[in-house]
């Protein structure tokens, strides 16, 4: 039972009455400041990014023990499962035939796209070095945007706009870099927009985030559509942002626009993902068009 | 509950000789708790979906609501400040939606002093209803009304876990006051 505190009644004692309209006028005054800045944070998303990483960069050590004891404890009952039954092993199997199955298909719209290029151009393409090696810390799991922590910043080399992949596919881009951890927006924030097409034909669409997991994939050519559950969507590598053939999402839902597809890399079950060079930097830097955030670069 | 005598050794807090209660203690207690509770954005959850409850501002509720007085109306802006830096949201929305909060909350204490915890739970649903939706909609996602939908285990779960965040708080408010034994 909340006992009424003397502070607060104020009855016809001056003081206590001038104490309790100072504090009124002080919350006042704290919730006028931050309408205005939730207003102009809408305004210009990037106003607080520098306050922001700041933030993030002094309370990352919290998150990489954290990380660290996530692997360490799944592993942990991994070994003791392993134990008592074979179908832990029969799942790791599983799960490293999906990736399989993944990589296949990958490994198919990169022939493909192999091929087009050697016909078309007789071009070949230099192997990319990936940036930095990280581990997801943690991610904005309270709030409705979509956006993870990465454990590598600035000094490792990670810029703005960078993708971010995982054994299983692309997980993101980098939104902001502090000096020692990075925000990245998870492809499932309905910010997030990325130029795709189907994996075995040239079916171009783009796929974007919807806050609940999974992706809306929108065909640009409307017409017929030609999905059917189970189609792999890879990056096409429109708009210079991201490598051509990274997995992205399967289609479980066929729509009247396009589909619903299931996010291939589940950021929650990734432990380790690789930062990649933007795919074609120099030319967007030519282009000197600023990469804005909530944007489809295309 | 039964009062010791002023002149006890010992009372709810341990013993009495050469030991007092840490000003430190008794007022820092609800700040820290509640700016290490805005840290689990940190925690390594990666969540595909809101699913989290937001548990500065759970602890916030649960310490304006146990002990009225203990922090000042304007607390809700460093609070928030320090909430909006790893929520994710944009900034501005924890201090406003924090602040709010403080003053619905002595609007309240002067129109109904007396509660017990089932009041206090209702008045902590209704707000974090409140808290998630309008969270939602000033996040810059673009979420409509129809996405609502989405928020309902989030806001469930908040709803759900209140008594063990304010059973908790009761703990670290037994702590606030141990006496600590006084160097020299």
């Amino acid at each position: 039972m909340a006992p009424p505190s003397a502070k607060q009644r104020s009855g016809s004692n001056k003081k206590a009455q001038l104490g309790l309209f100072a504090g009124y006028l002080a919350a006042g005054l704290g919730a006028t400041l931050g309408a205005l800045l939730l207003a102009l944070s809408l305004w210009r998303p990037d106003t607080f990014n520098g306050l922001r990483s700041m933030a993030s960069d002094a309370a990352a050590p919290v998150g990489e023990v954290g990380a660290a004891g996530r692997v360490n404890t799944r592993s942990f009952f991994e070994s003791i499962a392993g134990y008592y039954d074979a179908g832990s092993k029969n799942a790791e199997l599983e799960r490293e035939i999906e990736i399989a199955r993944v990589r296949l298909v990958e490994a198919e719209a990169l022939a493909q796209e192999n091929e087009r290029l050697r016909a078309i151009l007789g071009l070949t393409e230099a192997d990319t070095r990936p940036v930095a090696v990280a581990r997801l810390i943690g991610s904005s799991a309270s709030s409705a945007r979509r956006f993870a922590y990465l454990s590598v910043g600035r000094d490792d080399g990670v810029e703005r706009g960078m993708p971010v992949t995982s054994p299983m596919g692309l997980v993101g881009r980098v939104l902001e870099a502090g000096s020692d951890t990075s925000r990245v927006l998870l492809l499932t924030d309905t910010d997030s927009v990325v130029p795709v097409r189907r994996a075995t034909d040239n079916v171009v669409a783009f796929a974007e985030g919807r806050a609940d997991g999974s992706l809306r994939i929108r065909l640009i050519n409307l017409g017929i559509n030609p999905l059917e559950p189970g189609d792999i969507f890879v990056t096409s590598g429109a708009g210079g942002l991201f490598h051509p053939g990274v997995a992205v999402a399967m289609v479980s839902e066929v729509t009247d626009d396009g589909a619903i597809g299931q996010l291939l890399s589940n950021p929650a079950a990734t432990d380790v993902v690789v930062v990649q060079p933007i795919w074609q930097g120099e030319i967007l830097e030519a282009i000197e068009e600023p990469l804005e955030t909530g944007d489809p670069v295309d | 509950m039964e009062r010791l005598s002023d002149t006890a050794r010992r009372d709810a807090y341990g013993s009495k000789i050469n030991r007092h209660h840490s000003p430190v203690l008794a007022y820092g207690m609800p700040w820290v708790s509640i700016i290490l509770a805005s840290l689990t954005p940190l925690l390594p959850i990666i969540a595909p979906a809101p699913i989290l409850p937001p548990f500065g501002y759970m602890l916030l509720l649960g310490w304006r609501l146990s002990r009225p007085g203990l922090l000042p109306m304007w607390a809700g802006l460093p609070l928030g400040l320090i909430d909006d830096l790893y929520s994710g949201q944009p900034f501005g929305s924890g201090i406003l939606l924090f602040s709010l909060t403080m003053i619905a909350l002595e609007l309240l204490d002067a129109r109904i002093p007396w509660r017990n915890f089932w009041q206090d739970w209702l008045t902590a649903c209704l707000l974090l209803l409140i808290y998630l939706v309008v969270a939602a909609l000033v996040s810059g996602a673009q979420i409509t009304l129809g996405h609502l939908y989405l928020l309902l285990p989030q806001i469930l779960l908040s709803m759900i876990l209140y008594p063990v965040v304010a059973r908790f708080v009761a703990l670290l408010d037994r702590l606030r006051l141990t006496r600590i034994r006084r160097i020299g």
